[in-house]
Formats: structure tokens, sequence, C-alpha cells
């Protein structure tokens, strides 16, 4: 690209960068802070549930937990409820694993119509994919840290 | 130099090809919009009976080319050709509907620019005499477009506040060189122009000096000035990209301010939560086909300069990281010769 195309854009870029609203971070963060806060209360009470009804061990009471919210999120997608949550609450609703429920139901239920081998099968990931690549991956690194300086 | 050609990148139609119908059909979102009234058709449900969305747009498209023909009455044999476009891959909406209608078709490709860029040829197509009637069309779905472009429908995302939101629905106008007008006297052609916008999320600032590039050499070319015209017609510039093109404009001399109407601010009121407005082929198709040259046959209007904007980006284009480049046609539509 020659310099003067290239100054063209920067200058055009520094017009408008007043111009272009910004998300308003504190909305954004008191959303995401009270939502996401409210999830985890959610999961608190699952995890007590779970303790004093069932009497889980500590493990098991993990399970549990993971396995209802989980549940929860897809039934909230599937009933198009977690979006209109993920509008509001932005990452409040994205991080804990009823959004990991979600960024993997919604593209199954979205991709239904071409298939269940092409299309809910080989699309059903394709949010989520990254964070399990990236999640397994970082764990064998991490595990291999730990054999390395804990013996 | 060319004919009919007048100044860099425009063109004089002599035979002045007449806007004779208009259709439109929108989905139920825009129905509820501050337009709402003006649409043919309303629909109930976006998927419109059928089994997907890509189904349920190509059908509408259809509708309204069939719906544009009855109104103009003609046959479809009349039509010589149609021209029109979607957004999706392959343009397969345009492709399947064209399947259906049996009229020798030119798909085109512009984003969200198709329907000046199909008014345009089409235009050009029957003023030089090779064509008698034509349909020019384009739609867009949101569904759709957001399983293409951007995420599942029911993924908990927040959106930027320049994000835009698709339209739903399609637009058509029948042209031929027989008519009480309005007239389409003028064409001026957009080249890409692309300041190096990456945020697909924020396509009225990727878009804006494309569309300011073109107003202003369509006033050059022409030695036309904003006075001469009742309207400035943008497509899905939206609230901050109308801005942007307005002072872009106004450094070039030419203030059109006052005149400008953006189809993608205008379809959708801010109650409805658009953020900066609505965006896609359908958007300035359904807005002209229904709103504009319905003002111009009652009088409201007697000139506008229609300018449909697109930003010419792709999932792909913009995972590899590639600027999104950004391209306006212009038309010129008159009340009378």
């Amino acid at each position: 690209m020659d310099a003067v195309k290239q100054h063209q854009q920067e200058e055009y870029q520094q017009f408008i960068k007043d111009k272009i609203p910004k998300p308003n971070l504190l909305r954004n963060a008191v959303a995401a802070f009270v939502v996401g806060g409210l999830i985890c209360d959610v999961g608190q009470f699952i995890s007590n549930f779970g303790q004093s009804y069932f009497n889980l061990n500590k493990d098991d009471t993990s399970a549990f937990t993971a396995i209802v919210l989980v549940f929860l999120g897809a039934l909230l997608t599937g009933l198009g409820i977690y979006d209109q949550i993920g509008r509001f609450a932005g990452a409040g609703s994205v991080v804990p694993i009823t959004g990991f429920a979600n960024s993997i139901v919604s593209p199954a239920m979205e991709f239904k119509r071409e298939g269940y081998v092409l299309g809910v099968g080989a699309k059903m990931f394709i949010i989520a994919g990254p964070v399990l690549v990236y999640g397994f991956s970082s764990s064998v690194a991490l595990g291999i840290l730990y054999l390395l300086f804990s013996i | 130099m060319a004919a009919n050609s007048v100044g860099k990148q425009t063109v004089k139609l002599n035979n002045t090809p007449s806007v004779i119908a208009t259709a439109s059909i929108v989905g139920p979102k825009e129905g509820q919009g501050p337009l709402g009234q003006y649409f043919d058709k309303v629909l109930d449900d976006d998927l419109y009976g059928e089994k997907s969305w890509e189904k349920a747009e190509a059908k509408f498209f259809q509708e309204a080319v069939e719906k544009v023909i009855v109104k103009g009455h003609r046959d479809k044999q009349e039509i010589n050709y149609l021209l029109g476009g979607d957004l999706l891959n392959q343009l397969i909406s345009s492709d399947f509907a064209a399947r259906q209608l049996g009229i020798p078709f030119f798909g085109l490709y512009g984003a969200c620019s198709t329907m000046s860029e199909a008014m345009a040829l089409g235009a050009m197509l029957v003023d030089g005499g090779y064509a008698d009637s034509i349909v020019c069309a384009a739609s867009s779905h949101f569904s759709t477009a957001e399983r293409q472009y951007r995420f599942p429908l029911e993924l908990g995302v927040q959106r930027p506040p320049t994000a835009h939101w698709t339209v739903t629905g399609a637009g058509a106008a029948l042209v031929s060189n027989q008519g009480e007008g309005p007239y389409i006297t003028t064409v001026t052609v957009g080249k890409i122009v692309d300041m190096g916008i990456k945020d697909s999320n924020d396509m009225g600032s990727a878009m804006a000096p494309a569309a300011a590039d073109t107003i202003v050499t369509h006033f050059m070319d022409t030695g036309l000035t904003p006075d001469d015209y009742d309207l400035i017609v943008t497509g899905d510039l939206g609230r901050y990209g109308k801005d942007i093109t307005d002072e872009l404009v106004k450094k070039a001399g030419y203030d059109i301010s006052a005149k400008h109407f953006d189809c993608g601010v205008e379809i959708f009121s801010p109650s409805q939560d658009p953020h900066a407005g609505g965006s896609g082929c359908g958007c300035s198709a359904c807005v002209l086909s229904a709103y504009l040259i319905p003002h111009m046959w009652d009088g409201t209007y007697n000139s506008m300069l229609f300018l449909a904007t697109g930003a010419l980006l792709s999932p792909t284009s913009s995972q590899q990281g590639e600027s999104i480049p950004g391209i306006a046609h212009a038309v010129s539509i008159h009340r009378t010769k």
C-alpha cells in the first residue's frame, strides 16, 4: 500500500474516532457482575442442595452442580431466553458454565436444517471448539509442569 | 469518451427509463417499524411457512417480483431481464427465486448496494434499447444473514452500539421504456473505497467514505448541487455512518445534511433496539419500493438521488484480518423528464 493511501486511512480513522459511540463499559460491567453473580448463586444453591439432600461428597457435588447448570443453560437456550439474558449481561452469562451450554446448543439448533451429520454434528462446536482445544491443551501443559516440579 | 458519459463516472440516460411499479414484502419487526403501513405485505412469521429461513427468503424474493409484475400490468413473458441479488453465498435466495420465475436473470452481488446496482444496470439496459421492461429486486433476511456472517441466533452475545440489524424483506421495481415516471435520468457508478476499517460490527464507518465519494463525484460530474434534489437517499449507513458521510461531503463543499435520508435509520424506531439501524440489501430495496417511489407518484418528492451502500466483507476476509471495502452506486430519479 502506498504511503498516501495509508496516511488517508489513518486520517480517516482518527476523524471518526470520537464520532463512533463506545459501549457503555460501566453499565455492561455492572450487568455482567450482577447476572454472573446470580448464576453463581444458583450454582451454590444447587451445590448445597446436592450435599444436604443427596449426601454427595465434594467431587460428586461439583459434578452434580455442573450437570444441573448445563441442563438449565441448554433449556433456556432452547426456550429462546438465554440469548436475551446474554444481550443484557454480556460476559456475565458467557463465562459461567451455562454460557458454555449455550454456545453448544445454539449452533446445534441453528444448523439442524443442514442435517444431523454435516449440520448438527459438524457445527455444534463451532463456538465452543476453541475453548475446548485451548482448554485441553493448557491442561496438558499444566499437567506436564505439575509432573516436573512436584515430584 | 462514450456518447452518453458525463464526467468521470456518470452516464446520462437520454431515453429516461421509467419506474412504473414497485412491490415490497417485509418481516414482522419491519412491519412494526415507523414505515410499517407502507409495505405491500408484512409477514407474521419470518419462516413464512418454509422449513428454513433461506427457503423463506427465496419465497418472498419471488413473491415480490411476481407482485411488481402484476402491479405494473405486465406479463412475466414481457419482462426481458430480472436483475437482483441478496447477501447469501452464491446468491441462493435470488437464484432459487429466479429458478421458479423463468425470467432471464442477472445475479448481482453488491452486498447492501445491490438495489442501486440493479437499478443502474437495468436503467442502462432499457435506455440503450436492450430491453423494454426489466425488474430490479433485492432481498435480505435477518436470520440467514446472522448465521452466515455472525453467530447462531440463540447465542447470548452483546452487540456493540455500532452494529446493524439486518432487515428481513424484499423490494422490487419494474423499470420500463414506457411510463409516466418517475424517470431515471443519470447513473453514477461508484468505485470501491476502503479506509482500513476492520470492525465488521461498524459497517457505517466502513461505507461512509464510499457513499461520500459517489455523492461528491455525482455532483462534480453533473454540475448539480444538493439543492437540485428533494432527497439524497442512502441505503444503510446507520445513525453514525450517516453523520460521518454528511461531514465528509461537507468537506468537499456540499451540504447534504438537511436532505439526507438513510433507509437504515428510518426503517426501525430506536425503541426496536436496532443499534445503528437497519442494513441488508432488503433495507434500501424495501424503503425505495414502499415509501420513496410511491411518494414520488403522489408528488411529495420531485427528485432524489438514490444511493444504496454496500460493505463488501465476508467472514473469511474478516478472519484473515482484511479491512472492509465499501461501495455505493447512485441513480438519480426525477418525477418529470
